[in-house]
């Protein structure tokens, strides 16, 4: 403290300025070594990434061990899914089914696993699809769940196109061949051509092709026959028939319509038209024709059988 | 001998190791200023697609990714005066150098510029017996050379073949496969104190780092700021650095004479701090910012304002004329110029085919120096700059740093020394089978 105070302005003892203690600039050996750990690879992923991991794991892990949280953990989140499950916005009122009949329909709502109204997370379309494509009668469906809360299932059904009488009874068939219902008699559907014969379901495009190419002769027709899941043959009333050949069965039988037409074929006394040659069609007589013949020859008449009748033992 | 094969062979296979890892380090310890450079090292010469600077004389299979230099701290002379101070100095720069560069150094070649080098020149002969050079006889030849005693604690830093003769066919590079009856060679042997290499080794060993590789400082700088011709045909480095200047002669591309003149940049400061009486910060600014060698009459109207804080106005307002500071200065370079002249005398360097000198270092920013050295040394004068090298920042391309360049170069293309061929058997298999039976006698 100077004993004079100079008391005028700018002539007060300024403070003297700190003196900066210079720092030393080396770093000190432990800090060196931490900063030459420091830049180990190694060291550093490890408290980078290895030290938070492991403390997240670790708090946790922790924390999940009481049996108490796990279960309120798990119910949170049931809880939670199931909250925006059931929002209204995804809940399926009702069901509008298009294009089934009402048989189709009734087994088509019978079929769906829960009870409208419900969520559309719980409405599963595609096993609900493949499940309703095992009903023989439905074609295709197309189910999709559309705005406004509507199950909308759009079914094409199979057209019954033929009946097919095999062993087990008679079922009916669409244009594919393809089951459509079984029935209990032919008079149930008079309207659909009968087929029969083992594999006769397999080949009812040909079936159907061929009662097309029946034409004038259809209401004659009885029904057709596949024999040896190979050709077919028509079946005509009065015990006529048909044998058309394995290939092309379709322009043989308008062949034979032709030779029908010309010379009226069909109302002759012939049981068989065969073309399973179509080149060579042949044909058998009935038996009152053939004995017409035959007696016109002097020949005894012959029975069904192909004998001679004995007419000392016939009468 | 045989001990310093062995430490400068581990030297080698641990800058093989460095090599092979991409990572090495540089040190360069002066008088003034510590330097540390960061190399790396891939082997394959891909960086020299990014640069597009061209092929870099050939060092394009490194890159500096991290440089850094601080102040010297407890050196004198290009010796250590106090190991702490001088392992704090290391701690700083390598600290700093590796946070530029972002890796860990772990091997680091390091210079000395200090510790009294003294060259010699062997010569050694052996006759060949199966008339043809084997790489066996060039080790032989090496091992053959007359060895003087060099004194007391005298390390050997260099030791490089810089000629092979067979029979009358002299100045080969490299003998072998020559066909003739007796092989020599000529040998260029540096050796510097050893406790002076001892105390920098146990520096770097305190700072965690392995010694990769020891250079001398002077050939370091010439091994940079020497162009290829110069190096061919022969030129002298003059490295002016703070505790002391080195010389250095290079013909043929190798080094055939080292030397230091004990006075530097540090010993022009003290002038000037002596002669104006400032303290020898002012003194060092004076000398950098103000300093020459020639004064003009301008000179004499520049009045510099020296400054102070001892609270004496009439000491604190001092100014001193730029004249002053030259012809404090002028004196004290003259004088290391001419201890230049008498090493270079000595040397022989006026009987070199080329002589051009090359001033480097530190001090060789002193304006006006290459005109006064034309006058003592000679009319080849230019002042050099070391090579280019790749990566390394604008700020260290300086003619202080030639000689951490020089030792990044070193590090990347070593020139053959001694201790690089195979000793010859005889000389050291009587000791490896004494060791090899002890260790039966020892074990069984």
């Amino acid at each position: 403290m100077p004993e004079v105070i100079d008391h005028r302005p700018g002539r007060q003892p300024q403070p003297q300025p700190v003196q900066r203690v210079r720092r030393d600039p080396a770093p000190s050996r432990l800090k060196y070594r931490l900063e030459r750990m420091w830049l180990r690879p190694i060291w550093r992923r490890t408290v980078r990434i290895g030290l938070p991991a492991f403390l997240v794991a670790m708090t946790a892990g922790l924390w999940l061990a009481d049996e108490d949280r796990r279960a309120s953990l798990t119910d949170g989140i049931d809880g939670l899914v199931q909250k925006v499950q059931s929002r209204e916005e995804f809940m399926v009122r009702m069901m509008t089914i298009e294009g089934a009949s009402p048989v189709v329909d009734k087994a088509l709502r019978a079929m769906l696993p829960v009870d409208l109204p419900a969520s559309s997370f719980d409405i599963d379309l595609t096993a609900l699809r493949l499940q309703v494509m095992q009903l023989d009668a439905v074609e295709t469906i197309d189910l999709r769940i559309k705005p406004g809360g509507i199950l909308s299932a759009v079914v094409k059904e199979r057209v019954p196109a033929l009946l097919w009488r095999h062993g087990r009874g008679i079922e009916i068939l669409d244009a594919s061949g393809h089951r459509v219902a079984s029935v209990t008699s032919r008079e149930v559907r008079p309207d659909l051509p009968l087929i029969a014969g083992e594999g006769a379901d397999r080949a009812a495009q040909e079936a159907l092709a061929l009662v097309d190419a029946a034409g004038p002769i259809l209401p004659r027709l009885r029904g057709l026959v596949y024999r040896g899941e190979r050709r077919w043959d028509v079946v005509l009333d009065h015990g006529q028939r048909i044998m058309l050949p394995a290939e092309g069965g379709a322009v043989a039988l308008e062949a034979a319509i032709a030779l029908h037409r010309q010379q009226d074929l069909l109302g002759r006394d012939i049981d068989v038209i065969d073309l399973r040659n179509p080149s060579r069609p042949v044909m058998r007589l009935g038996v009152d024709a053939r004995n017409t013949i035959r007696s016109v020859r002097g020949l005894p008449p012959l029975g069904p059988d192909g004998k001679v009748i004995d007419e000392k033992q016939g009468g | 001998m045989a001990a310093l094969y062995q430490t400068q062979r581990a030297m080698r296979n641990m800058r093989r190791a460095a090599l092979q890892r991409g990572v090495i380090g540089i040190l360069d310890v002066g008088t003034s200023k510590i330097s540390c450079l960061v190399l790396n090292f891939d082997g394959t010469g891909t960086f020299r697609e990014t640069d597009g600077v061209g092929p870099m004389a050939g060092q394009a299979n490194f890159r500096v990714i991290g440089a850094a230099s601080t102040r010297s701290r407890g050196m004198r002379h290009g010796e250590i005066e106090t190991m702490a101070e001088t392992e704090k100095a290391i701690r700083t720069v390598v600290a700093q150098a590796q946070k530029i560069a972002g890796v860990r150094v772990d091997h680091v070649i390091a210079c000395i510029s200090g510790g009294r080098p003294a060259s010699y020149g062997l010569a050694g002969e052996i006759p060949l017996a199966s008339g043809k050079v084997t790489e066996h006889d060039v080790a032989s030849v090496l091992a053959a050379c007359d060895v003087p005693d060099f004194g007391r604690g005298r390390e050997v830093l260099h030791a490089q073949p810089v000629n092979f003769a067979v029979d009358n066919r002299s100045g080969l590079a490299d003998p072998r496969d020559h066909a003739g009856n007796k092989l020599a060679c000529d040998m260029h042997v540096m050796t510097v104190d050893g406790d002076a290499v001892g105390n920098l080794v146990q520096c770097i060993r305190r700072c965690d780092l392995e010694l990769a590789g020891i250079a001398s400082a002077s050939y370091a700088a010439g091994r940079a700021s020497l162009v290829e011709d110069e190096q061919e045909l022969g030129a002298a480095c003059i490295d002016f650095g703070g505790g002391g200047t080195g010389v250095s002669i290079f013909i043929r591309k190798h080094m055939i004479f080292a030397d230091t003149v004990r006075i530097g940049g540090n010993l022009v400061t003290q002038d000037i701090a002596q002669g104006l009486r400032v303290p020898l910060p002012v003194a060092e600014r004076l000398k950098t910012l103000n300093g020459g060698i020639e004064a003009t009459g301008r000179d004499d109207r520049d009045m510099i304002e020296v400054g102070g804080e001892t609270g004496d106005w009439e000491s604190d307002r001092r100014t001193v004329s730029r004249a002053d500071v030259i012809g404090v200065m002028r004196p004290r370079v003259e004088e290391i110029l001419e201890n230049v002249r008498q090493i270079l005398d000595a040397a022989g360097f006026d009987y070199l085919p080329s002589q051009q000198i090359v001033l480097t270092g530190g001090g060789s920013q002193i304006p006006g120096l290459d005109g006064l050295a034309t006058r003592i040394l000679g009319p080849n004068i230019r002042c050099g700059r070391p090579l280019r090298i790749d990566g390394l920042a604008h700020q260290f391309t300086d003619p202080s740093f030639s000689s951490a360049v020089g030792l990044a170069l070193f590090a990347a293309h070593p020139q053959d020394e001694w201790w690089d061929f195979e000793m010859p058997v005889d000389s050291y298999s009587a000791r490896s089978l004494r060791r090899a039976y002890r260790w039966f006698r020892n074990n069984w």
